[in-house]
Parts: structure tokens; C-alpha cells; sequence
């Protein structure tokens, strides 16, 4: 405490404060959106927005891992699929109270996520690809392999989870505003852990994990801590999913809905968590849209992304702040 | 009480048929500046890993205050005072400079990964950090990405990211490589200033700032040591003429 030099503020200036501003106009319209289907908004919109920000929490989830940590998971669908089984699991054994479920399935998803982490974080790149996308996989199969629940065809479930014995998710705008304030909640939780000390490693480690390792961290601790995290994350969304659809299938965590999760994150722009949002609301919107036009939407889909990926480095979000940055000067 | 800050006792690294490193011995002093010195390829930045840890030697044994550290991890020596920095400038290029020195406070901090609280706004990481900075005059560049600063102050910010682990020892891979002559002066000025607040291994090409710096001096030839002592007797052996500074005439 024996600074001698004048006063440390002027010598030391805070850091320019980031203002989050896309991300609170994105939760506002998101919250604003029944107002318009009051108004004469096909009611079919909101079950579409609903499910978009399902897997919005989802892709939010993988942004984390993704772009926060550089670590390109493909088996993430199967944290939706074991949130997913875990509500059908336990109503159809009648066990409808989401107290009930929810810890279950989150300590679920931190279980499968702490062994399949720490084995496939001892490799790297394109190792890591792949053996992520193996344990999806097998989850996928095991799934597949349920015979008591459906096996192949799926489950299909006669209620929705209930709180403490209300249908908190019978009501379509009520379902709406649930998913939209569990977003907004992971949002705000991915954002505190991003800036947070732990967060600060996760992100210097994506840069330069020798650097971060001489520093004095053990960086495949804080990459699994993350990979925790995000798994109970995706699990959320599975059991949201599974409320929403009434029904419960193996392919909801097949591979190429992972390979989903990883373009809903590209296309919003990677790392900046509010483009996972936008990404994911894009994603199934445009999807939603094409396959109501025509039967071959897939072959317009496909090119669509190919082309808005290569013409806007940084996705959605960063097409934003492009844009903004030409008009400011 | 004179616990050497490092001591290497018969280190040895083989790649292959090839010893990189050859039965090395060699002692550094708490507070010294210990150069070592040696033509291409002779093992110079194989045994700064095997210091640091990133590399394993095949026999012998590192002392590090009178601990044995040869089995310790890296991350672990690092917690131990052990600090060094790159031959290639090695930061994180998209966080500020005053991020990356925090970085540095936060390992040492009493919850290095704590998921609570904003780390970009903790005092507790930031005060050090500015300290760290405002000795190697990088203070008003505090905010600006460590991948914009000139290569001359990347230098200067890795000498600040080590400052901040209370280092006993750091190992300095050559901090000089590639940076044009005036921030050069401005390094060679800021190691003399830092001198003597702790041991410094300094791996250089430069010979007239290993000169001006160094305490004593290693040569190292073919992966063993050639001479070692006070620079003018280095510079004096006859050895040393003919194996390294006689190519400079």
C-alpha cells in the first residue's frame, strides 16, 4: 500500500465497458412476440418460437464448449436426448413432478458428461471431433436399444411435467414464457461464467493452452469443468423438448442433429453466446418457413447456409456489429 | 542459506541417436543472471523445456531451491516460482495486456478458478497486475489486445505475465530475438533494472547484451557444457574462441 505515485486513477483507466445491448433487444422482442399473436400472429408461431428457443438453450450450451472453449463437440444432441428420456422415463413410470426430474436428469447429463469429457479430452483436434461424436453415438444406440421405452419407434407420453401437481406446461403461451425465461437464465448463467475467473482460463486456453499451462493452470481441469456445465445445460433443453413434443426418440440424438447444434452456432457466430441464440432462432424459423414452400426445401436450405456462413465471418452476430460499425463511420 | 536458485546435476536428453542434451551440469545463484549461450542447435531451448517441464529428460536431476522438481509437472514448478517465457512471443493475443498479466495474479490468487464475480473487474487481480505492467513501462497500453502491441512490447508484457508469479527463477528463451535495435536498448535497460530481484536464466544470441547482463556465463556446444564462469573468463577461453565466438572473427 505504498503507491507513491498521484492519484492510480488517472494512470489507470478502467477498460472500455462492453454494453450488451443485441442480446437485451433480442430477450425483449422474444418477450414482447405473444403480444403479437394476440394481435392476429398465427398461433402456430409461438410453437415454433417455442421450440427455437428450446434449442436455442441447447446451442447455447454448445457455444460455451464451442466457441468459448474451442472444443468442437459432435455428440452434443446426446445431452438433449438423455434430458429428453429422462422426463419420458419418469412419466411414463408416473412420475410427473419436474422437482423430481430435473435433478435427476441434470445429475444425469454431469455424469455422462464428466466420463465421456474426461476421456476425450486427452485428445485434440480432429481426435476430439470424432471421439465425441462416437459417444453420441452410443448413446444414440443405447436409446435405440430401450425396448421397454419404445425402443426404435420412440415414446410417446400421455402428460407433461408438472410442479408440485400443476400443468405448468399444458397452457401454449405459458410453455412460451417458461422457455424463454429458462434461456434467458442459462444466458445470463453462460455470461457470468464467461467473465468469471474460471471463464477468463476457459477462453485463454482456447488461444494458447501452453501459455495457460506454464501460467500454472491445469487446463484440461477447466475445459471438463465446462463440458460439465454445458451438458446439464443441453439436458435442460432435452427435457423442455420432450415436454413440448410429447414424444421421445432415439433421433433426437442422432448425429446429424448434433451436426445441427453445431450450425445454429456458426450461422449465429461463434463465441459471442447471443448468436447462439439467433443462430438457433434462424435455424428452425427458415427451416420451418422452406419446408412449408416446398417438399425439396433441403436442397434450398443446404446452399442457404453455405452462402450466409461464407459472406459473414462472425455469423449473425457479427454481421450485426458489422453493420453497425459502417454506420457509426 | 545458499540454496543455489536452480541446480542441474548430470541432465541428459537424447532424441534418438542424438543427445541434445549431454550430462549438463550448472548452478545459478538466488538473484543471478546466469546467461547461456551456444551456437545453433546446441541444445539451448531443449533444456529451458526440460526446466520449465515441457519436456522430460531421460537422467539427472533438477534442483529448484533445493527441492528435486525433475517429476513436477509444469504447472506445478510454475506455482513453485518457476516463471518463463517464450522464444516465440507467446500471449493471449485477443485479451487486453492488463487481462493477460491478471491472468498471471490469478493462479496465484487463493481461488485461481472461481466461478463467481466479474475476474475483469477484480481488484485483487487488476492492482498487481497494473504494478506488473508499470514496471516494464507498458502501463499505457494496459487496455489495447496483447495481439496489437509491437513485438518489442509483447516481450515486455511476457516479462510482466512472469513478474507476476513471484518468481524465484525465470527463464528468459530468448527475449531479444527479433526486435529491432531501439526496443532492444529499451529490454536490455529494463533486465538490468530487474536484476537481482530474482535468478534469471537467459537464453541469448545477442553477445553484447549477454555481456552487458549476465553475471556469469554457460557455454553449451553440442548439448554439454564447454565453459561456465564470469563473462570475461568465458570470453578469454580458448575453447569458447574456437567453438562459438570465434565464427563472430
Amino acid at each position: 500500500m505504498s503507491v507513491a505515485t498521484a492519484s492510480p486513477s488517472d494512470a489507470r483507466p478502467r477498460a472500455p465497458a462492453a454494453r450488451p445491448l443485441a442480446p437485451l433487444a433480442i430477450f425483449i422482442l422474444l418477450a414482447l412476440l405473444p403480444l403479437a399473436a394476440t394481435l392476429g400472429l398465427p398461433p402456430h408461431w409461438l410453437t415454433l418460437v417455442t421450440r427455437a428457443m428450446i434449442f436455442a438453450i441447447a446451442a447455447l450450451s454448445l457455444d460455451l464448449v464451442l466457441g468459448v472453449g474451442g472444443l468442437i463437440s459432435f455428440g452434443h444432441a446426446a445431452f438433449i436426448g438423455i434430458g429428453a428420456y429422462g422426463a419420458g422415463i419418469l412419466i411414463t413410470e408416473g412420475q410427473t413432478e419436474l422437482l423430481v426430474a430435473l435433478p435427476v436428469i441434470l445429475l444425469a447429463c454431469a455424469i455422462f458428461a464428466a466420463i465421456t469429457g474426461y476421456v476425450s479430452l486427452r485428445t485434440r483436434g480432429v481426435a476430439f471431433i470424432m471421439i465425441t461424436l462416437a459417444f453420441g453415438q452410443m448413446a444414440f444406440y443405447f436409446a435405440q436399444a430401450l425396448s421397454a421405452y419404445g425402443g426404435d419407434d420412440g415414446l410417446t407420453l400421455y402428460e407433461k411435467s408438472t410442479l408440485l401437481g400443476h400443468d405448468v406446461f399444458a397452457n401454449r403461451t405459458g410453455f412460451y414464457y417458461i422457455a424463454l425465461g429458462t434461456l434467458a437464465v442459462c444466458y445470463w448463467l453462460a455470461r457470468w461464467l464467461v467473465g468469471s475467473r474460471f471463464g477468463r482460463v476457459l477462453r485463454a486456453a482456447r488461444e494458447n493452452a501452453v501459455r495457460v499451462t506454464v501460467t500454472g493452470y491445469d487446463v484440461d481441469r477447466v475445459r471438463l469443468g465446462a463440458y460439465v456445465i454445458s451438458g446439464m445445460m443441453a439436458g435442460l433443453s432435452g427435457f423442455l423438448l420432450a415436454n413440448q413434443t410429447d414424444f421421445v426418440s432415439p433421433a433426437y440424438m442422432s448425429w446429424p442433429r448434433s451436426g445441427e447444434l453445431i450450425f445454429m452456432v456458426v450461422l449465429g457466430g461463434v463465441g459471442s453466446l447471443h448468436g447462439a441464440i439467433l443462430g438457433a432462432l434462424a435455424f428452425l424459423i427458415t427451416e420451418d418457413v422452406l419446408s412449408s414452400l416446398t417438399q425439396n426445401w433441403k436442397v434450398i436450405f443446404g446452399p442457404l447456409i453455405v452462402l450466409f456462413v461464407l459472406f459473414t465471418h462472425g455469423g449473425i452476430a457479427g454481421l450485426a456489429t458489422k453493420l453497425r460499425g459502417r454506420r457509426d463511420g | 542459506m545458499a540454496e543455489p536458485a536452480l541446480a542441474l546435476k548430470g541432465l541428459a536428453k537424447s532424441f534418438g541417436a542424438l543427445k541434445v542434451t549431454n550430462g549438463v551440469d550448472l548452478t545459478i545463484a538466488p538473484g543471478e543472471l546466469h546467461a547461456l549461450i551456444g551456437p545453433n542447435g546446441a541444445g539451448k531451448t531443449t533444456l529451458v523445456h526440460q526446466i520449465s517441464g515441457t519436456l522430460k529428460p531421460d537422467a539427472g536431476a533438477i534442483l529448484f531451491g533445493g527441492q528435486d522438481i525433475t517429476r513436477l509437472p509444469p504447472q506445478a514448478r510454475a506455482r513453485a516460482g518457476l516463471a518463463r517465457t517464450f522464444q516465440i512471443t507467446s500471449t493471449i493475443a485477443s485479451l487486453s495486456a492488463l487481462e493477460n498479466v491478471a491472468l498471471g495474479v490469478q493462479a496465484h490468487s487463493a481461488h485461481p478458478l472461481s466461478l463467481f464475480g466479474n475476474a475483469a473487474r477484480d481488484e485483487a487481480l487488476n492492482a498487481p497486475a497494473w504494478e506488473a505492467l508499470e514496471a516494464v513501462g507498458l502501463a499505457e497500453r494496459a487496455h489495447a489486445p496483447a495481439g496489437s502491441l509491437s513485438h518489442g512490447e509483447k516481450r515486455a508484457l511476457e516479462i510482466a505475465m512472469a513478474l507476476t508469479l513471484q518468481p524465484k527463477l525465470i527463464l528468459l528463451d530468448e527475449p531479444l530475438a527479433g526486435v529491432g535495435h531501439e526496443e532492444g536498448e529499451r529490454l536490455i535497460a529494463l533486465l538490468n533494472r530487474l536484476k537481482g530481484r530474482f535468478a534469471m536464466l537467459l537464453v541469448e544470441h545477442d553477445m553484447s547484451a549477454v555481456f552487458a547482463l549476465a553475471d556469469r556465463v554457460t557455454v553449451l556446444v553440442y548439448g554439454g557444457v564447454i565453459a561456465s564462469g564470469e563473462p570475461a573468463a568465458v570470453r578469454a577461453d580458448p575453447a569458447v574462441r574456437q567453438a562459438y565466438l570465434g565464427e563472430e572473427g
